[in-house]
């Protein structure tokens, strides 16, 4: 599984006119094969920007791309190309479901990529079955699911086409707390079964706790962090200068502490917590 | 990409001509147009032209502004422009040639025209806000309203409409986006090819539209619009000393223009 490489990236909106923005700056960065990465910033920190330039559908003002060593940006054919390999799911992408039928839309980027009949069904499946979508749904049309149905179908669409690297911009947002769990659950069963790269865009800290094994900040279009979930929410006070929260699990066990309850070691996760409460009740902590 | 159309956009400002009732401005452009199509020599165009560029001044419109919502007419002005200098019949430039002096003042008239009638309107659209110019249009239909011509129910149409232009313009743009990331190709192919591409952008855009619209009805029920009857405003609008002036300048700026018109000027 290849690398994802991004080198000194800048990308300016309206380049030129008074309505000149630079959405990200000089960013450089290596994403390894298989990383599951979490990519955090307020809204506006160009975290989509960002993103977009990954499967080149934004070209950089300055700074390259390179996907398997090749600059993904080098002419027509490799733009086209690296679409396949760094599959993007964009915020609500129920919104661009379109055909007839569930099949048919799970079916649309591999028909893209020019496969045979029989690729694009094995394909189809395989896909539905990632974010468990029944093949019952299959002639249904996708208008008539629920919610969290057309957001599941919608990903199936970007995972048939088999990418390398998955990127998924907020893909809760706007579910129940039981639709989010499952999103997540599949996306991390995907990513175990394929082993391929996933980054997950979100602001919602306790999924990338969860989650993620590298975390990525991003403040006015630079990066502004970059480690694991260990090492950037040792640091919660630049990350709520910056805007964002820290964990639940870690806003409490801050508070805990400064009540003078010695909890031990790094606390992000529920259960982090959970066995540093009952470590410290055990020494008579509290 | 697509975020470049943003023609006839309002620029918010404070001169005297965004400060004009949006009535006045509304009626003064039709007497500008009269005035122009009135316009037959030299000496009645400049007159038009002298009061567009003071209007710009005035209204702090620069050229560069009017230029850019001209270049979708391009094509058009360029064509008129053609042959109007070569099917003029007249004195040649050069002995033998088709093009006439009288072609080339002909079609440098013509383009005038077009681009003049272009720039007042884009004049007027540029410094009243998109709520003033239909509660204007409103306003001085209302007469229409004695013979049932749902005057409230169509400017109301009218500001949605302007209203959601960006959104569509947006909408399309992800969507767009969203579709290129699986593959869509809309650039390359065959024009049916190419027309086919389009339905993975159509779809989205009329499902999304329609679930819009919806909220927008319910929005506006739960907040008691009930129609037009009985309806006030919070910003009523007043004739001002300054569109008095108005007035008077156009009336005697379409005088000037029928005086010359009548000495073939």
């Amino acid at each position: 599984m290849p690398e994802l490489r991004v080198e000194a990236l800048t990308h300016t909106y309206s380049a030129g006119t008074p309505f000149e923005k630079t959405a990200v700056e000089n960013i450089t960065l290596s994403i390894p094969a298989g990383q599951m990465l979490a990519l955090l910033g307020h809204t506006g920190s160009g975290k989509s920007t960002f993103i977009q330039h990954l499967n080149a559908l934004l070209q950089p003002t300055s700074g390259k791309v390179y996907y398997d060593g090749k600059d993904v940006n080098a002419d027509k054919y490799a733009r086209r190309d690296v679409k396949g390999k760094v599959g993007l799911v964009f915020q609500y992408p129920e919104y661009q479901l379109f055909e007839e039928t569930v099949f048919k839309d799970i079916a649309f980027g591999p028909k893209n990529q020019g496969l045979s009949e029989r690729e694009i069904d094995e394909r189809v499946r395989e896909a539905a079955r990632f974010v468990g979508v029944e093949e019952e749904l299959f002639e249904r049309s996708p208008l008539e699911l629920s919610g969290g149905q057309k957001r599941r179908v919608a990903i199936a669409g970007v995972i048939a086409m088999r990418p390398g690297v998955l990127i998924l911009d907020e893909p809760t947002a706007g579910l129940d707390p039981a639709g989010c769990r499952q999103i997540l659950d599949n996306i991390r069963a995907y990513r175990e079964e394929t082993g391929s790269t996933v980054i997950l865009v979100s602001h919602n800290m306790d999924d990338a706790a969860r989650m993620a094994d590298r975390l990525i900040v991003f403040d006015h279009g630079r990066l502004a962090m970059d480690g694991t979930p260990e090492e950037v929410f040792a640091r919660p006070e630049e990350l709520i200068a910056i805007g964002l929260n820290v964990p639940q699990a870690a806003a409490l066990a801050m508070a805990l502490r400064e009540r003078g309850v010695a909890l031990e070691g790094s606390i992000f996760t529920h259960e982090q917590l959970r066995a540093a409460v009952l470590r410290a009740k055990e020494a008579g902590a509290c | 990409m697509l975020k470049d159309i943003t023609l006839g956009q309002y620029f918010p400002g404070d001169t005297p001509v965004h400060r004009l009732d949006p009535r006045t401005k509304i009626v003064l452009l039709i007497v500008f147009i009269v005035a122009l199509f009135s316009a037959v020599g030299w000496w009645s165009y400049g007159l038009v032209l002298a009061v567009t560029i003071a209007v710009m001044i005035l209204g702090h419109i620069t050229p560069k502004n009017i230029f850019k919502g001209l270049k979708p007419m391009l094509f058009i002005i360029v064509l008129t422009a053609l042959l109007n200098i070569f099917y003029t019949s007249g004195t040649p430039v050069v002995e033998g040639w088709i093009i006439t002096w009288e072609g080339i003042g002909r079609s440098v008239q013509m383009i005038l025209r077009i681009v003049l009638l272009i720039a007042c309107t884009f004049l007027l659209t540029y410094t009243t806000s998109p709520i003033a110019l239909t509660d204007g249009l409103e306003k001085l239909m209302n007469p229409l309203k004695k013979i049932r011509v749902p005057v409230h129910e169509m400017t109301l149409m009218m500001s949605m409409a302007l209203r959601f232009i960006p959104t569509l313009i947006e909408e399309t743009d992800k969507i767009m986006s969203a579709q290129k990331a699986r593959g869509a190709d809309f650039e390359t192919g065959s024009l049916v090819r190419r027309a086919k591409a389009l339905l993975p952008i159509l779809v989205p855009l009329f499902v999304s539209s329609f679930r819009r619209a919806d909220e927008l009805a319910v929005a506006m029920e739960s907040r008691c619009y009930h129609g037009g009857e009985g309806r006030t405003r919070m910003k009523q609008m007043k004739l001002s000393r300054a569109d008095v002036v108005a007035f008077i300048l156009g009336a005697l700026f379409l005088a000037a223009v029928f005086v010359l018109r009548h000495f073939g000027l």
